[in-house]
């Protein structure tokens, strides 16, 4: 089985984003880059399917600057085969992300595209659920366990209130929920291996997708500041106070 | 110009998330439908209709649609979208599930979570886990979109929409729906509570965190939290946890008990009302939103809590 993983690089999940001072946008200029939290999950969890035997070849593939290619790198460290990186400095909105990864699936044909549910930086979680529509393929969001018996895949999924389980017909996409596994750190061999190993690069261009974007962007802006209240001495402070003065007792 | 709302509902009853979405909906049109979609949703559908402002009921109902399955979702919506300029659902899992499912098909961006209306093609949007609200407008001419309810009001009753039933739609051939477990909650939903008791790391184990944020919770009325932090270390089931990668909530009053007040978890609480912290460590970024905070040991502040609470007739 061929598993197909789509990796984005964001900014590290321990940094907080600031609002850049003309409000076109979040400040990314030397802010630390990482591979996005849940791109991370559904790495690992293909690369334990190939060491279980289950998949034969995991690729990473993502879309964003040459920067990106760090990003791949780190998917081949945990024990991913090869990349594929479709340059551009553009930021394409989720829709073009999921016409071009269906570009990619039809290259590449792979049983099973395995990615995260979405990216901490414009938090859309919508490229899985759009590829899948696109592709006619079944899906499974916010997996919290997957397992593949010959053609199906049996997904348990977090639902609004508890879990459901889903059986899908393979080729199918499946989106990672942070249950879904704990990633390892790469160990300092397998990063010296993940130098290696291959990584193609395209351009943007050599795809027919169509990438024009549907929204703009007319402001971003700082959420308003939260002030910081009063520290009180006692419990029964606390309590006369939220019950007379905020009233919501 | 129409809009359609896809009500969030278990059937019997239509949740509060739907009166938000509607409200929203409001915003873009004063034609708003909704859209009931399950099965033996006969009674959710009622409720839909007494919503005021709704002006339809379309009730939908089979077993694929029942189980919440996405491509059935697709197959129902996507065609109804001929009358209609924008679909809303509220960004529950399961709206989070079928909304891009559904733009897809109709060649739209999805916009995504939004927190306020502009105007008929301009949305305001956090990002970065609310570190930044970003104002989207729209070229699309159909627009599919999902709300954060909790920055809505709830649409009031009072309304008398008839109840159209509606062919759905032939079952999904590559997906089969094989069980489903539901928590089954005796206290207000985390999404839906005007009471929030939340738990951290502080509470050292799964033990504990029952026997502290329970009592309280129940004696408050309350639904439960609890960090990542405290979910991850196993203290917390995970539908608990309140926070970017979790639910985002904004009741009325909001206590965070052994907390410390990570990015990510303020990125999920930091729109509730009023915030009380109680923490130890004076020093704890909670502090810096917390409308009244207390610095104390928890194990000693809770059992103080509840005694003045029983004092005041809680």
């Amino acid at each position: 089985m061929k598993v197909l993983v789509p990796v984005k690089r964001v900014i590290d999940s321990n940094i907080k984003a600031r609002v850049k001072s003309d409000q076109t946008g979040v400040d990314l200029a030397n802010v630390k880059m990482s591979i996005n939290p849940f791109c991370e999950i559904a790495v690992e969890e293909a690369v334990r399917m190939k060491e279980k035997g289950i998949a034969d070849e995991v690729v990473a593939v993502s879309i964003g600057p040459v920067q990106a290619q760090e990003t791949i790198r780190t998917a081949l460290a945990m024990g991913a085969d090869r990349g594929l990186l479709i340059q551009t400095d553009a930021d394409p909105e989720p829709l073009a992300v999921a016409k071009l990864l269906k570009a990619v699936v039809e290259e590449e044909k792979p049983d099973l595209v395995l990615m995260g549910k979405q990216s901490i930086d414009g938090d859309n979680g919508a490229v899985g659920q759009m590829l899948a529509a696109l592709l006619d393929w079944p899906q499974a969001t916010f997996a919290s366990k997957i397992e593949i018996a010959g053609a199906k895949a049996t997904v348990t999924r977090e639902v609004d209130g508890g879990l459901q389980v889903l059986e899908l017909d393979l080729p199918a996409v499946i989106t990672a929920d942070l249950r879904l596994n704990e990633p390892r750190y790469a160990s300092l061999p397998n990063i010296m291996k993940a130098k290696k190993k291959p990584i193609d690069v395209k351009e943007l261009s050599a795809y027919s997708a169509d990438v024009a974007p549907h929204l703009t962007v007319e402001k971003v802006a700082e959420p308003a500041k939260r002030q910081a209240g009063v520290k009180l001495e006692t419990a029964a402070e606390l309590v006369s106070k939220l019950k007379n003065e905020a009233g919501v007792l | 110009m129409a809009v359609l709302v896809i009500a969030d509902h278990d059937n019997a009853h239509v949740r509060d998330t739907t009166h938000k979405t509607i409200t929203a909906a409001l915003q873009l049109s004063p034609d708003v439908d909704v859209l009931v979609a399950g099965k033996d949703a006969g009674p959710a559908a009622a409720q839909a209709a007494k919503i005021a402002g709704v002006r339809k009921v379309l009730l939908a109902e089979s077993d694929s649609l029942g189980q919440g399955l996405a491509e059935a979702y697709e197959a129902l919506v996507v065609p109804l979208m001929g009358s209609y300029d924008a679909v809303l659902t509220p960004a529950t899992s399961q709206g989070k599930n079928i909304a891009p499912r559904i733009a897809a098909k109709l060649d739209v961006a999805q916009i995504s979570d939004i927190t306020q209306v502009v105007d008929g093609s301009t949305f305001v949007r956090p990002i970065y886990a609310g570190n930044a609200l970003e104002t989207e407008k729209s070229a699309d001419a159909k627009k599919v979109i999902t709300v954060r309810s909790s920055l809505f009001k709830a649409a009031d009753e009072g309304g008398s929409a008839s109840v159209e039933t509606i062919p759905a739609p032939a079952a999904p051939t590559k997906v089969r729906f094989v069980s489903q477990q539901l928590v089954k909650l005796d206290r207000p939903e985390l999404g839906a509570a005007k009471i929030i008791v939340s738990g951290g790391r502080a509470m050292g184990s799964a033990e504990e965190f029952q026997r502290v944020i329970d009592p309280l919770a129940d004696k408050l009325g309350a639904a439960i939290g609890a960090s990542r932090a405290a979910v991850d270390a196993g203290y917390a089931p995970n539908d608990y946890q309140v926070g970017q990668t979790g639910k985002v909530v904004a009741p009325d009053l909001y206590i965070a008990i052994g907390i410390s007040g990570a990015i990510q978890h303020l990125a999920g609480m930091k729109d509730s009302k009023v915030i009380v912290a109680i923490n130890k460590d004076a020093d704890a970024p909670i502090f810096q939103v917390a409308d009244y905070g207390l610095v104390a040991d928890y194990k000693t502040a809770v059992p103080e809590l509840m005694d003045a609470l029983t004092a005041a007739g809680k």
